[in-house]
């Protein structure tokens, strides 16, 4: 066939069109703003940004100095609200169940008098973590009162107690939920979530139901290029995108206050990648569903593992191999630490390269396949 | 319509020209070795019984398709390698209504416009909606026009690039008479400047105002020329008859030797069979002097008919 040669007229055509036709679906385009949204409102019930003043139950065998001082520091510290002393380990265990309480610190009878002989007594916290976005920043303020609480008693002769790792074995033990997924991470990673459900269903719709509404053939009539095609039907989605960011970027901070300790700029930039890995997943699904109907099966096929083996639902490296496997050829796992690498942790663009080829890969072959598989006939 | 390009593609006078064009989908053979020439400047239409494989012969002209077997020039560019030129010289309106329903009248063609890369875009839209009758209705949404409306647009879309032919698959499906008056007038005018036009229709008044005819079934060509030649292609014999209980009658002669059709036209049978002789054999049979017999000219429909039974008895 003799070629004719890509135009940026008839990209900026199917653009065009395709824009106009966004703005005339109200409902798509109010559930692509809806969707991040609602996400954020159902994952935000479970997220208290900074859970203070939290039930906690005392079980106090020793009253000494030390073990008052330790406790106050608690007290102060905003996170505890002493509700309850427990005199047994199974009426503090009670308290645990039924939710009465999310904390119960056991000072164990010889505290005091092992402390002083440089012993390192243990101290125990158990934590009711069904909600760890709860406990999360509880127990973290206990290992600093741990570690520091006792330097004002502890000096003179007492000093040499702090030669070791800290006075205090703390001992933190996690009912429940041991993975202790923190709330940090839930926010984050509803980006990327968010991102791939809606960009790929509605790319994977784009030209099944121009095939489906009999519009394709019009189309392939026409001198316009596959790759025109495909490309104009991408870029408005990036723009939509960017919006759903955006709309989560700002809820984070102003409703969850995430910290967002890296740069936005590069937050945003290497989104482009994910957004666009996401967008020619999609093309590709529609050029290979026969019908809407199927296009949307194969989004939902693609979108849920992209949920469950990302690391979002469930700790990646809990996971057995074959989902880690699975799991890194995704988009969304690499795309979820970047995000908390750079959120989170203040990840510049050398830590978070090795997670980018992984995108550029995907968005490449999947690109591949759309425009291959593409039909410039009816044939 | 501004005359065709200058630059028009070498060839001869045809603006068909295909030989042996064959589509096979599966082990079924859709278009059956075709030969078609179509002059330029010329309304050819393309006749055949539902499923025949019109819309199929003519997605392989217009580079939608590729022919299994078969070689030939559309505009003079090859139906098989130069797809893509044939693509920005044809004006192709598809059978079901292709155009954007979301979008507004002048939106649609100012889609198609910027695909074919038009060089002065605005003007040409204006221009084919003044020409159309669709200049006060531009702001419509395509999606809520009737179906004549939505048959100008059609064709003032496919006509913006001022293409050199026109394909138009049964484009007054649904339509109609006035508005099909209207745009056979306007197809008229068309050819007159030298556009060439191919056309698919059922209808047999459409078929009888075009220059040349072809008629299609079971993926092979029957017959084809103008509407004499069709009609003398098939020595048809038919006679009319007039008078009381006509229904018995259909029912007495439809099984006698020599008769193929009896189609009842209000009050009138129309009789027809290819062995005249038997024929009327036949009916002298059944004569009764209530009835009153008249020898006409066979219609196209009875040729087609007529055809069609001959074509199932040779190919099905
Ligand atoms: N893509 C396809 N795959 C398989 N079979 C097909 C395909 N397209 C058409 N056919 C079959 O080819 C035959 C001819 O179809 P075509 O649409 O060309 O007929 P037509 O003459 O246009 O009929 P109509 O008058 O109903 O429009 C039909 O039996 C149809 O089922
Ligand atoms: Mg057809």
């Amino acid at each position: 066939m003799s070629a004719s040669r890509f135009t940026l007229h008839r990209l900026w055509a199917i653009v065009l069109k395709e824009f106009i036709q966004m703005k005339r679906d109200r409902v798509t385009f109010g559930m692509m703003v809806g969707i991040p949204l609602m996400q954020l409102m159902l994952f935000g019930f479970a997220i208290n940004s900074d859970p203070k003043h939290l039930p906690t139950a005392l079980r106090a065998a020793d009253q000494g100095p030390f073990a008052r001082t330790f406790v106050a520091a608690l007290r102060t510290s905003g996170y505890f609200t002493l509700t309850h002393e427990a005199t047994t380990e199974a009426e503090a265990r009670r308290l645990l169940q039924l939710g009465e309480v999310q904390f119960v610190i056991n000072i164990p009878e010889d505290f005091s008098r092992r402390l002083l002989r440089g012993e390192r007594p243990t101290l125990l916290i158990e934590a009711d973590a069904t909600d760890p976005s709860a406990t999360g920043p509880a127990l973290n303020a206990v290992r600093a009162i741990a570690d520091h609480v006792l330097d004002r008693d502890l000096t003179g002769p007492l000093a040499r107690l702090h030669a070791k790792a800290g006075p205090i074995d703390l001992q933190l033990h996690a009912h429940y939920n041991p993975e202790n997924i923190t709330q940090y991470n839930v926010v984050p990673g509803l980006m990327g979530v968010v991102l791939t459900m809606t960009m790929v269903i509605i790319t994977a719709l784009a030209i099944t139901r121009e095939r489906e509404r009999g519009t394709m053939e019009n189309l392939l009539s026409t001198p316009v290029r596959p790759i025109e095609v495909m490309l104009g039907k991408i870029l408005p989605y990036i723009v939509v995108g960017y919006i759903q960011v955006t709309l989560i970027l700002v809820a984070s901070h102003f409703v969850f206050h995430v910290p967002m300790i890296g740069s936005l700029p590069l937050l945003y930039a290497v989104s482009l990648l994910f957004i666009a890995a996401n967008l020619a997943m999609g093309i590709t699904f529609s050029t290979l569903a026969k019908n809407q109907l199927q296009a949307v099966q194969m989004a939902f096929f693609f979108f849920l593992p992209s949920i469950l083996l990302s690391g979002f639902m469930f700790p990646f490296r809990g996971m057995p191999e074959w989902a880690q496997w699975v799991g890194s050829v995704l988009p969304n796992t690499h795309y979820l630490r970047i995000v908390r690498g750079i959120l989170l942790k203040g990840n510049g663009l050398a830590e978070i390269t090795p997670h980018l080829w992984p995108l550029l890969a995907f968005l490449v072959v999947a690109m591949a396949i759309g425009v291959k598989r593409y039909r410039q006939t009816l044939d | 319509m501004p005359p065709p390009p200058a630059a028009a593609p070498p060839g001869s006078d045809f603006a068909i020209d295909v030989t042996g064009v064959t589509k096979r989908f599966g082990s079924k053979t859709v278009v059956n070795a075709i030969d078609l020439r179509v002059r330029r400047g010329e309304i050819y239409g393309f006749l055949g019984p539902n499923g025949s494989g019109k819309t199929t012969f003519i997605r392989m002209l217009c580079g939608l398709l590729t022919p299994d077997a078969g070689t030939g020039t559309c505009l003079g560019y090859d139906v098989r390698t130069q797809q893509s030129d044939i693509k920005r010289h044809v004006g192709y309106m598809t059978q079901k209504f292709s155009y954007y329903e979301d979008l507004s009248i002048r939106e649609n063609l100012d889609f198609i416009a910027r695909l074919y890369d038009l060089p002065d875009r605005r003007a040409a839209v204006q221009r084919s909606l003044e020409r159309l009758g669709l200049a006060n209705r531009s702001h419509q949404l395509a999606g809520q026009l009737s179906g004549g409306w939505k048959q100008r647009l059609s064709l003032a879309a496919c006509l913006i690039h001022s293409p050199q032919l026109l394909l138009l698959d049964e484009p007054t499906a649904g339509v109609d008479p006035k508005a099909r008056r209207e745009f056979w007038d306007e197809i008229h005018r068309l050819a007159a400047e030298g556009l060439t036009v191919l056309i698919t229709t059922h209808y047999m008044d459409e078929a009888e105002r075009c220059h040349r005819l072809a008629y299609l079934a079971y993926g092979k060509l029957l017959t084809h020329g103008t509407l004499d030649d069709v009609l003398a292609s098939v020595r048809l014999t038919t006679w009319t008859v007039t008078g009381p209980d006509l229904l018995d009658l259909a029912k007495k002669i439809r099984s006698l030797p020599g008769i193929e059709q009896v189609v009842a036209f209000g009050t009138t049978l129309h009789v027809s069979g290819r062995d005249a002789a038997a024929l009327e054999a036949s009916l002298t049979s059944v004569r009764d002097p209530r009835h009153e017999w008249n020898k006409i000219r066979s219609g196209l429909e009875d040729v087609f008919i007529s055809l069609m039974d001959s074509a199932k008895d040779n190919f099905a």
